[in-house]
């Protein structure tokens, strides 16, 4: 392979995002102009004043000898976005939840506290733990709410289960006093994580047709009239990819940070955030050249683009903060889906970077996007010659 | 180099139900300038494609330089330099850019890549807007930066595919002196066009290829002479019954 090729096939690349301006905006713009837009609706910029939630909650616990239930309630206040309501029983919660004085019932079951009694118990053998789960009802007619409440609770609860294994337990009350987020959080911050995501994932749409564009003009076919092999132009596209992911998460990470998302985590983190997008661009690259494949024209491939560009975006990142079950479900089988749950994992719920659930993430992320990106170069040489 | 620059042995080319190239056989000698003539539709591109290695024959064999162009095709592509008949450049680099892109590709070092990329700028009248993105090129000069790109590494064969379709006449002269020039370097020239004036004026031989088979092939005085008209145009028309540009 020849360095001297490869180099100058990248620069090429990298001068068409910066000198074209659909691409640029796509790639760049769109992405900041998003996130800033997204901050002056549900973060801290221009001086808006922080939404609370109603947040109605049945306590069914019937433990009396640890009381996680309390403390979790507890938890929940402290992170001031949510104001919580007790209720004594489940009828009248949903009686002021359908006439909107609530934004969201939660249930909390019997056997709450028993349950991560076991867990801190044996945190390591889920075979000894009790299983329980916390019914949430949304109004479904504030769609603030029901992209906003899910991710907060969520994150509240994972401080009882302890994300960062590298910890040692401690009493579960001090635990969890140590764990919860007591600052004043915004529904913006709960949602930065998936913005990371969020902009790498046009780069299929821009793979797509820069490739079905090179075909159109003849130069796809020029170049194959020219030494170059096939690895040094797969390796200059994805190298060039790879470089504009970079360049969007930064740029990205400073609207974001620019609008107040300022996680109190070390450098590693931030470090494994960029790995982490940047191998996520393999998998952009792979949807793009399958795209490019299927698409005859650069008009056909923007379209169809959006049939990866779409589950991406509504399954893996923080526009599917309130998903369906179903949809829950689905999310398991997009990339974006653990890369948004590492990154959140790792700016809002302090999880360490060599913790079990970064790691899974970091696993699940990498294989992922090697077979995708494996797949799409192996598509596009079988209908199109590299 | 062999005393064949490039042979084509029986080659047949099939687009599913269509015969694109239908045996042809052809021998273009080192240092000819090779004319391929026909209209649009007649299996040039197609037999050019097939030279340089983008298209596999359906049977048959091309040897390029002595190489058969299927099985060592990296040794043909170091010795060739293709100008495809779409001007194909990258609209948003400069013309320098694109020069230099493709010096790169052909791993010239920079101060050969430098010097080379200045003396076709100036040959081919593209000097003063060698820094100018090409996306605000006219046809003709995108038409002149695509013959720089294919002549960048100084290849010792070059096939130019219908190279001066667009052009204003001042351009096209200017090409085909260079064209010339490329010749008494003793570079291999094939060309494809359906202008037959550029045909008559610069080539050593021409073959006249219709619906994929190659019905003549001769100096172009030797096929006016033999079929006793006036040039080769009339030519066209004696052997096929039609204009050659009535399809263009």
């Amino acid at each position: 392979m020849k360095f001297q090729r490869v180099k100058a096939l990248t620069s090429k690349e990298i001068k068409k995002t910066i000198r074209e301006p659909a691409v640029l905006f796509m790639i760049f713009l769109f992405p900041i102009v998003f996130v800033l837009a997204f901050g002056m609706s549900f973060g801290g910029l221009g001086g808006s004043t922080q939404p609370v939630y109603a947040l109605g909650v049945v306590n069914m616990d019937q433990q009396n000898t640890a009381n996680y239930t309390l403390h979790f309630i507890d938890a929940l206040s402290a992170t001031k976005i949510l104001s919580v309501q007790i209720y004594v029983d489940n009828q009248t919660a949903q009686d002021d939840l359908s006439q909107g004085k609530v934004q969201a019932v939660m249930l909390i079951p019997d056997g709450f506290s028993q349950s991560l009694v076991s867990y801190n118990a044996v945190p390591d053998d889920p075979s000894q733990w009790v299983n329980v789960t916390v019914s949430l009802y949304l109004d479904k007619g504030s769609i603030v709410a029901t992209q906003a409440i899910p991710p907060i609770i969520q994150q509240v609860l994972d401080t009882f289960t302890n994300q960062d294994r590298q910890t040692v337990l401690t009493p579960v009350s001090l635990q969890i006093a140590s764990y919860v987020e007591t600052k004043q959080t915004s529904a913006f911050e709960f949602m930065a994580p998936g913005m990371f995501t969020f902009a790498s994932i046009f780069l299929i749409m821009m793979v797509a047709q820069s490739f079905t564009q090179d075909r159109e003009n003849g130069m796809m076919k020029r170049i194959r009239t020219t030494p170059t092999t096939p690895t040094e132009f797969m390796t200059s596209q994805i190298i060039s990819y790879m470089l504009i992911a970079l360049i969007q998460a930064v740029l990205v990470f400073a609207a974001i940070h620019l609008i107040g998302f300022k996680p109190n985590v070390d450098f590693s983190a931030y470090a494994l955030a960029f790995v982490f997008v940047l191998i996520f661009s393999l998998s952009n690259v792979g949807f793009g050249l399958i795209t490019a494949t299927v698409a005859k024209t650069s008009n056909a491939a923007t379209g169809l683009s959006f049939l990866f560009v779409l589950p991406q975006l509504f399954l893996g990142t923080f526009v599917g903060a309130s998903l369906s079950s179903a949809a829950q479900t689905a999310s398991k089988f997009v990339p974006s889906y653990y890369v948004t749950d590492a990154l959140t994992s790792l700016f809002l719920r302090g999880a360490h970077v060599t913790s079990q659930t970064v790691l899974f993430d970091f696993a699940t992320v990498t294989a992922s996007c090697i077979l995708i990106l494996a797949a799409g170069i192996i598509l596009y040489a079988k209908y199109y010659r590299i | 180099m062999d005393k064949f620059a490039i042979v084509m042995e029986d080659v047949v080319k099939n687009f599913e139900d269509v015969t694109a190239v239908n045996h042809v056989s052809l021998h273009v000698a080192s240092g000819e300038l090779f004319g391929l003539l026909g209209p649009n539709g007649a299996g040039k591109t197609t037999t050019v494609n097939m030279l340089c290695g983008l298209l596999k024959p359906t049977s048959g064999s091309v040897f390029v330089g002595g190489y058969d162009v299927q099985k060592e095709n990296v040794k043909v592509k170091e010795l060739i330099g293709v100008c495809p008949q779409e001007t194909a450049t990258y609209p948003y680099l400069t013309g320098i850019e694109n020069i230099e892109l493709f010096g790169n590709l052909y791993t010239l070092d920079r101060k050969t890549l430098s010097a080379r990329r200045d003396m076709l700028l100036e040959k081919m009248g593209l000097a003063q807007d060698a820094k100018r993105k090409v996306e605000k090129y006219s046809g003709g000069m995108k038409r002149r930066l695509s013959i720089i790109l294919a002549l960048i590494h100084n290849p010792q064969i070059i096939f130019l595919d219908e190279p001066t379709i667009g052009m204003d006449p001042q351009s096209r002269r200017a090409v085909w002196d260079f064209m010339q020039e490329l010749k008494r370097e003793g570079k291999t020239i094939f060309l494809t066009t359906h202008y037959m004036e550029e045909a008559e004026i610069l080539c050593d031989r021409v073959g006249i290829i219709d619906y994929g088979k190659l019905i003549a092939v001769d100096a172009p005085k030797k096929l006016i002479s033999k079929y006793g008209v006036a040039n080769l145009e009339e030519v066209f028309i004696k052997l096929t019954g039609r204009k050659i540009r009535e399809e263009v």
